[in-house]
Formats: structure tokens, sequence, C-alpha cells
């Protein structure tokens, strides 16, 4: 395995979040009934002409500059012509040789800490096909497909790496941190299961040392990252069986089977498509002015790796905690809110990563829709700061306001969580522990200090954990003498 | 002064301007009107064959509309109420778009092309859609799938292309104007062949939403007229910048009747000498000499000029126009719309069968071509080097332009030609456009205006000129008109034409 490495490039298309599609405008929501957000445009109809979308091209130079890219001041689309039921007009528009943006980077870190910088080719514009839905017939008919164009003409951003990736554990964390970084930018929620990012891999292996790249497979079909890192590892492996058995690697476009966990063949680089790319007559040249670009820098939000390092500087937390914390926008905004109304950074992340994160990930529910509000949640860090509630009573406190909704007060007086402090409340319950527990009393008073914890933990109980711990420790030696 | 003074007045042969100071008159009524052109129709349609759909109904309302507006006293849009034919390659709601291929036969657009709703709003009626060679691939008509239409002056004879039908419908009083499409020639050429007023507008001018796609980069919807007059108020009508075509010109438009002043006194015309070559037909030549003598006798300075790429643009129009079309018919598969082949076995052969027998042949020649010159290996060689030719080109005339105000020139190397006299030979067909596709690939204004007779066929000479210049086209193509009255003659069957 050391004898060999793996280069690794990724090609990841974005669906961007517009309200309407790239040249026409329908609506761009997932989910939608079949061939309902269609209009003569994105259905291609003739005589129909595109109409590019400046919000594409704003959200478009958001991630460049997020990549550190350079953007065009000229660029222009051109139609990349191939024939397929799922493209109305069997031309997609896309970008060729003047994409919006180039030369870019993404710095990223793998989980063993290490730091690694991918540059970033190029960034540019593209339509989105519809999608086929394949039908088994009925009763000795042959099986038949339909076409669903909700989302022809959704925009894309292709995003291509160099082939700066070693490893497939590096090409999942490139993708994680790509993720996260065009998530900041809030141009879309990169979610790979309803296909709102994509990856194709280009992967090839060659002996350590050596300058020349060896021949690469594409590979598609990867429908989450744990997918992109399998294959890969599956195809390096493959690769460099061939090359020890002293085969020849083929430049071919395979494809990930999920189930055999193997890449197959789909096309030789001979049975290649010949796109025949030209200038979109329909669109006229893109002008992207540097002081639009500048508008948009300006507007840009504070990035993940801005955000990190900011998080250890002021907040001091451990660098796992940060990088959960900074891991999607929405947790950072969550948490800095907290911060902001409670500014005890560690007790936040650990209640924000501890509890709620179990409580959201049980449910599946995202953080943006939690019921627990930052505010609520300082609500309830405060009341267990001034004793009300005991740290552990509020793990409950916080579960049932986490299902109803409730506001840490109203949880706490309906079930009757109040912490009890008062001394005059509790000594009869005390007595009632000493004397239901005589032999326990009996070898305290012999010496054997731990019958105390005993002791407590059975008052604690009586009170249904609502007793003030270090109260009752007190209270037992008081009486015990 | 149209129509005869001691003859009954056929309102379906006077032109649109005439005919609304006769509507606003309370003359004629538009229904009065529609009912004449319909008539017309029933009387000479089954010999010219202009019309592929025609909607006597919705042409008959939308007359009624109009003069119920008139009863009211309401102030009507210029073209209120005039008979408009609309060639069957703009989209019109709920009348099929055929092309004129089987491929679309019975395909039935949802929506209206710009110009069409643009007409629309002029309360214009419009009585159908208008023959043309397969998605105005031709010169002649005779490429359409369906007929070719006749012209008016000879049956015999084609009455050019590929806006044959439009160009047919105006000469013969079937349509008072019309609108064409003009790719290489596709208005001018028809126009001259059927001695009528053709214009192909600056790249831009008119938007093209709507317009099915041939060449995308070439393509302008234009007027065909009985008059200059009329060009200019059909212009008028359709021009401007519209959101839904990025290429359309966000730019204030003129009023282009401003520019119908009857005086060219020191304007400069150039005779660009690569229009003139020595086999240049003897008649033609004789016509565009005559034109440039009543020109000079009105006071314009005319003169010979050079455009030295001319002998290149037919070859780099026959690049870039079936580049760009393979791609534009790309979408005909049988998949949404349109013919479908029908017992195919998978896509692929469905798309294969569909477009096989979808497409004629001329069609799918410049797919054909049009899908080499963009192909791996090729491109650089053909479709590239074809675009930086066509720089060239337009460097030509911005030079030329330097010193003229306009260009003049044969709108087309002869006049109409018989059925069926080029129809085996494609590179004999496509020289009939020679002398006005250089106009499309530089994105120029060019307006055919008829210049006489030749041996009883009419025959246009062709105005040239900078971009956005349409209202310099206009003024020379009416003084030229009020001074010879070219525009006056009529097919011989028509009442009170020529030879009638
Ligand atoms: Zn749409």
């Amino acid at each position: 395995m050391n004898k060999y490495e793996a280069v690794i490039g990724l090609e990841v298309h974005v669906e961007l979040d517009t309200d309407a599609k790239i040249f026409c405008p329908s609506s761009t929501v997932f989910g939608a009934r079949h061939n309902a957000q269609v209009c003569p445009v994105c259905l291609g109809l003739p005589g129909t002409l595109p109409v590019l979308n400046r919000k594409v091209v704003e959200y478009g130079i958001r991630v460049a500059l997020a990549l550190d890219c350079s953007l065009a001041r000229f660029s222009k689309f051109d139609r990349k012509n191939y024939f397929y039921p799922d493209l109305p007009k069997n031309y997609q528009i896309s970008q060729f040789d003047l994409p919006l943006a180039y030369e870019g980077r993404l710095d990223y870190e793998t989980d063993d800490g290490a730091r690694h910088r991918c540059g970033v080719v190029r960034v540019h514009m593209e339509e989105d096909a519809g999608k086929l839905i394949h039908r088994a017939g009925a009763a000795n008919a042959p099986p038949y497909s339909l076409v669903d164009y909700n989302r022809t003409g959704v925009p894309l951003l292709e995003i291509v790496s160099a082939p700066d990736i070693r490893s497939a554990e590096e090409a999942r964390a490139y993708l994680n941190e790509l993720k996260t970084v065009i998530q900041y930018t809030g141009v879309s929620d990169c979610k790979m299961e309803e296909g709102s990012l994509r990856c194709d891999a280009n992967v090839s292996v060659r002996p350590r040392g050596e300058e020349i790249l060896g021949t690469k497979a594409e590979i598609k079909n990867l429908n989450s990252f744990r997918a992109v890192q399998r294959a890969l590892e599956y195809e390096i492996d493959r690769q460099i069986g061939r090359l020890e058995a002293g085969q020849r690697i083929v430049q071919e476009t395979r494809s990930w089977d999920e189930e055999k966990a193997v890449t197959v063949s789909m096309r030789s680089k001979e049975e290649a498509h010949d796109y025949r790319y030209f200038p979109e007559p329909d669109l006229v040249p893109l002008v992207i002015s540097p002081s639009w670009v500048e508008d948009v820098r300006r507007a840009l939000p504070e990035l993940p790796q801005t955000k990190r390092e900011r998080y250890l500087k002021e907040f001091r937390l451990p660098p796992h905690d940060i990088r959960v914390l900074t891991a999607s926008p929405g947790l950072a905004r969550y948490f800095e809110e907290g911060v902001r109304l409670f500014p005890e950074p560690k007790a936040v992340a650990n209640w924000v990563l501890g509890d709620l994160s179990r409580l959201l990930n049980a449910a599946q529910v995202k953080i943006e829709d939690c019921r627990v509000r930052p505010a609520d949640l300082c609500d309830l860090l405060r009341l267990i700061g001034d004793g009300t509630v005991s740290g552990k009573i509020a793990k409950a406190v916080l579960e049932e306001m986490f299902t109803s909704g409730k506001e840490a007060r109203t949880v706490i007086a309906e079930k009757g969580l109040v912490q009890i402090t008062d001394a005059g409340a509790l000594k009869e319950v005390v007595d009632e522990v000493i004397a239901g527990h005589p032999d326990t009393v009996q070898d305290y008073r012999n010496g054997k200090t731990r019958a105390l914890g005993f002791l407590v933990g059975q008052v604690m109980k009586s009170t249904g954990g609502r007793a003030n711990p270090s109260l009752v420790n007190d209270l037992l030696k008081e009486r015990l003498g | 002064m149209e129509g005869g003074g001691f003859k009954p007045v056929r309102f379906y042969d006077l032109t649109a301007h005439r005919l609304r100071e006769l509507l606003l008159r309370r003359e004629i009524s538009a229904v009065e009107l529609c009912r004449s052109v319909l008539n017309r129709i029933d009387e000479v349609e089954g010999r010219v064959k202009a019309y592929i759909t025609l909607d006597r109904e919705g042409a008959l309302r939308q007359a009624a509309a109009v003069d119920r507006q008139l009863q009211n006293g309401r102030e009507l849009p210029p073209l209120a109420g005039i008979p408009f034919a609309i060639k069957d390659n703009m989209c019109l709601r709920g009348l099929p778009a055929t092309c004129s291929s089987r491929i679309l036969r019975n395909w039935v657009p949802p929506y209206d092309a710009t110009v069409v709703e643009k007409l629309k709003d002029q309360q214009a009626v419009i009585l159908g859609k208008t023959n043309l060679d397969e998605f105005a691939m031709g010169s002649s008509t005779e490429h359409s799938a369906f007929f070719t239409t006749r012209n008016p002056w000879d049956p015999k004879r084609v009455p050019g292309g590929s806006s044959g039908g439009s160009a047919a419908a105006v000469a013969a009083g079937t349509a008072v104007c019309a609108l064409g499409s003009d790719t290489g020639g596709s208005i001018r050429q028809p126009a001259s062949f059927c001695g009528v007023v053709g214009m192909k507008p600056t790249y831009g001018l008119v938007s093209r939403y709507g317009l099915v796609a041939f060449a995308s980069s070439l393509d302008q919807v234009g007027p065909l007229t009985r008059d200059v007059t009329d060009c200019a108020l059909v212009l008028n009508a359709i021009c401007g910048h519209d959101h839904r075509d990025s290429t359309s010109v966000p730019k204030e438009v003129p009023d282009f009747t401003s520019f119908l002043v009857d005086d060219v006194k020191g304007m400069r015309i150039g005779l660009p000498r690569e229009y003139f070559p020595p086999g240049l037909d003897d008649g033609v030549r004789r016509v565009v000499m005559e034109a440039v003598s009543v020109l000079e006798t009105l006071g314009a300075h005319v003169e010979e000029t050079s455009l030295p790429h001319t002998g290149y643009a037919l070859p780099v129009y026959y690049l870039i126009a079936p580049a760009e079309a393979s791609s534009n018919l790309a979408r005909y598969d049988g998949v949404r719309y349109g013919y479908r082949a029908p017992g195919s076995e998978d896509v692929l052969e469905m798309f294969r069968a569909s477009r096989s027998r979808g497409f004629g042949a001329e069609v799918k020649r410049r797919i054909m071509l049009g899908t080499y010159a963009l192909s791996a290996g090729y491109y650089d060689a053909y479709y590239l080097k074809a675009l930086k030719v066509r720089t060239l080109i337009r460097r030509d005339f911005d030079e030329a332009f330097e010193k003229f105000d306009a260009l003049l020139s044969p709108t087309a190397p002869e006049t109409a030609f018989a059925i069926g006299a080029k129809t085996e030979d494609p590179i004999r067909m496509y020289l009939s456009d020679i002398f006005t596709l250089a106009a499309n690939l530089a994105g120029l204004p060019g307006v055919s205006v008829p210049a006489g007779l030749v041996a009883g066929l009419p025959i246009g000479v062709q105005f040239i000129g900078k971009p956005f210049a349409e209202g310099t086209l206009l003024r020379m193509g009416f003084a030229f008109e009020q001074s010879t009255g070219h525009h006056r003659h009529r097919p011989p069957d028509t009442p009170g034409g020529d030879g009638s």
C-alpha cells in the first residue's frame, strides 16, 4: 500500500437555493408535484429563450470568494450538446472556457488533526437536468420511463478541485469542509440525500515519488460522503492491484455500486461524448464588475476557519468542541447567541454539544427548528446557577422544554421541580431515612463513612431528586452527630 | 391613389396607413375590411397557397372588437383592425406553429411570441399563419413539408423564401401586412420576388422571444408590407427591448414614421462592387442602376466602394447558421411534443426514428453540416474560423459606413425562379441569398424596396445601414418609392394590377 499514492480530484455540483431557476422564473422548491414547477422556458419549448437570473451569479460570486478564487471580469455561457430525455433542449447551458471563477483553494483538516490545502481549479454555473422515473410495465407490458422536469433549470454551481487530494479519507474531509463553507455562504443547504450536493471523483494511483500522473478513472453515482470514501478506497485498491499484477489501467468512467461495494465500468474514453461546446448565442456575455464583487465580499458572513480561530481566542474552548460547534452555521449561530445571553462559553458549549445535541439527534430535528431557543436554554442555565434546580434535574427540564416547547420556569413550576433548600422542609425526610435504616446508621457510626452516601441517596430518592444534595449532607451529619 | 379612382375600391389591396384613414373616417368598418380580405383569400388562396392555418373566426372577432372601440370613439393604436399574416415559425397561443415541419405539425404553443403580443396590443387582426421553408431553411418555400407557395405574379414560380407565404400574402391581397423572419435574407429575398417591401431590422431591435429559432445569432423578425410607410408602422409596433430576450438591445427606439421625409439630398450611398459581379443578370443590373440614377437625381451622392471579405460571407454563413441550428433543433426528439415515431424499442431508437421521419432533407442536411462543424477536431478549423471571418465581414461594413450612410445593392441575383429549378442543387439555392446574408452576419438592418419589373416579374433593391439606422433606410426607401411609384405594381391577376 505504501508503495503507491493516490491522486484524487473532486467535481462537486451544488444546487443553489435561489427562489427562481437559473434562466426562467419557475420555482426551485424541492418536493413539489411532478412537472408542477415548469414553464415554457425550462421545458425548452420552441421559441423560448433563457434569461440569466442575476441572483445565481451573486451566489456564485459568494462561493467563489469563500474559496479564495479569482473572479472572471468577463465570463460567458456555452452549450453542452448531448441527447438525453431528461434534458428538454438536448443541450445543457453551462460554462466551458470562461468560467465564473478560477484558481482558489480550500484548507481542511482530517480527523487526525492534520491540515491540508486543496486547490480549486474553477467554479462555474450551469442548469440542472430533469429526473427520469423508471417504471415496470403492467403484466406483459414492457417497462417505461417518465420524466419530471421540476429540477430542470435549477441553478448548479460546479466546483472542480485540483488533483491535490491523496486519500479517500482526505476526500471525505475536503467534502465536509466544502459543505460547511458553502452552508456558511448561505447559498445551498448541501443535502446530498436530496441531491443538492453531488460529487464525482477522478482518481489515479502512481508509485510514491513519481511525478507523472497515472491513468485516471472517473467515478460516478456517489450518493453520500461515506460512499465517496468507500468508493475511493475500493478504486485505489483496485488500481494498485492491477499495477501490482502488471496490468494496465484503462481511462474510463466507472459507477459505484453501493450494495456490492464495487466500482463497475460504465464507458471507456473512446465511448465518451463529444459535447460540441459552443458559445450560447441566446445569452450575452457576462461582465462582472469589481464593485459588484466588492459588494458581495462585504456582505459575506464570517467563514468557518475565521470563526474557529476566534472561538479559540475568545472562548478558549477545546479544539474538538470548536470543530463541532462550527460544523454548521446553524449550530454556531445558536451557540453564539447563547454566549451573548449567558457569557459562560464552556457551560453553553457543554449543554449545546451534550444534552441538546442528543435530543436533536434522537428527534431528527435541525437546530434551526429547535423549540428551545438560545434564550430559553440560557434561562435554564441561570436557574442552575442560582440553585433553583440542580444540574441533574435541569437535564429532565430541558427534555420537557424540548418536547413541549415550554419555558424552563413553567416546566419547573408545573412539575414541582424546584430544589428544596429549606432545612426545615428536609429535616422530616432526614429523620425518616435515619429511622428506616438503623443498620446503615450503625455502620456510619462505626466509622464507615461511605454509608453516608447511601443515606444521602435515600433522601434524594424520597424527594424525587429535588433536595439540595450538599444541604442533605450537612443535615445528616448534624443528626448523626 | 391605390385601388384606382374609378374602379370599386378593393380594400384588401390598400396599404395599412390608407386603411387606417378609412377606418377612422368610418368609411369602412374593421369587419368589412376583414371580410374583404377573407373573400380575397377565398378567391385566390387555392392558387397562391400562402397560409398553413387560417383563423377566420378569431380574425372576425378581433375586427368586431375594433369596431366597438371605434363606435365608442376610443383612440386606437395605429395598426388596429389591420389584417395581418404571421409566418408559421412564430408562436401564437392556441394556433399551431408548425414551422412547416412534420415534426411540429400538431404542436400548439401555449404562449404568444413577443411580436405577436405586440400586434395584439395594437389590436391588429391576425388572419393566420403562413407557409415557409421548413424551420426557415430555404429560399423558395419548396422545403415546406406541406406544400409550395406560388408567386402571385406567376404561379409557376416560387415566392422566394423562407418567408414566402408572408410575402405572397401581402402581394396577393390576402393580408395587408405580414411578419416574416430573416436569418440570411428570408424577408428581403421574398419581398424582392413578390414586389413588396421587406425589412430585416438590426439584430437586437426586435425580440426573438417566441420566434422558433433557426440560427439564434442571425434570426430577426421583420415586416413585409406594401410600402415603406407601412414598414415603418409595423416596425414601430414590434420593436423595442424585451426582458425575455437577452439579446434584445435595451435602447430607446424612435418613431420610425418620423424618418418618412421625401428628401435624400446630400446622403451618401455606397455601391459595393462585390455585389455587382460580372455574371450578374442584365435585368437585375439595369434595375439597380436605374435606382442609382433616381437617387442621384434626388440629390444623393452615390459612389462605388468595396467590401473585400464578401466572398467569404456564404461559406461563413453556412458554417455558423447550421452549427447553431444543429443545437437549436436538437430539442425535437419526440419526448415532450411534436412528432414521435411509433414502435421504438428504446429511447435512442425513438430519437433517431422521430428525427429521421420528422425532419425534411434540407433540415437534415444542415443539422449534419452543423454537427460536423462543431465536432471535436473540426471546431477550430470550421466554427471558430468562421467566427473570426465573421468579424472581418463586420469590419468591412464598419469601414464602409465611415464614408456612407447606406449601401445599395440588388436584393437577389435574379427575379423569382421557376418551381423545381433549384431543388436538386442546394448550392444554387444557397446562392439566392448571396446579397442578403452578409447583413445578418454583421447584424445590420437591410430593407428591400420594389424597384421595377424585369420581364414582368418584380425585383427589389436592397439598402443596408449601420446598426439601428433603420430610420435612414426608411427615409431612402420612402424617397425612392415616392419618386418611382414602383411599389404600386400589382400582380397581373389583381384587379387594378399590372396587366389586368
Ligand atoms: Zn421555467
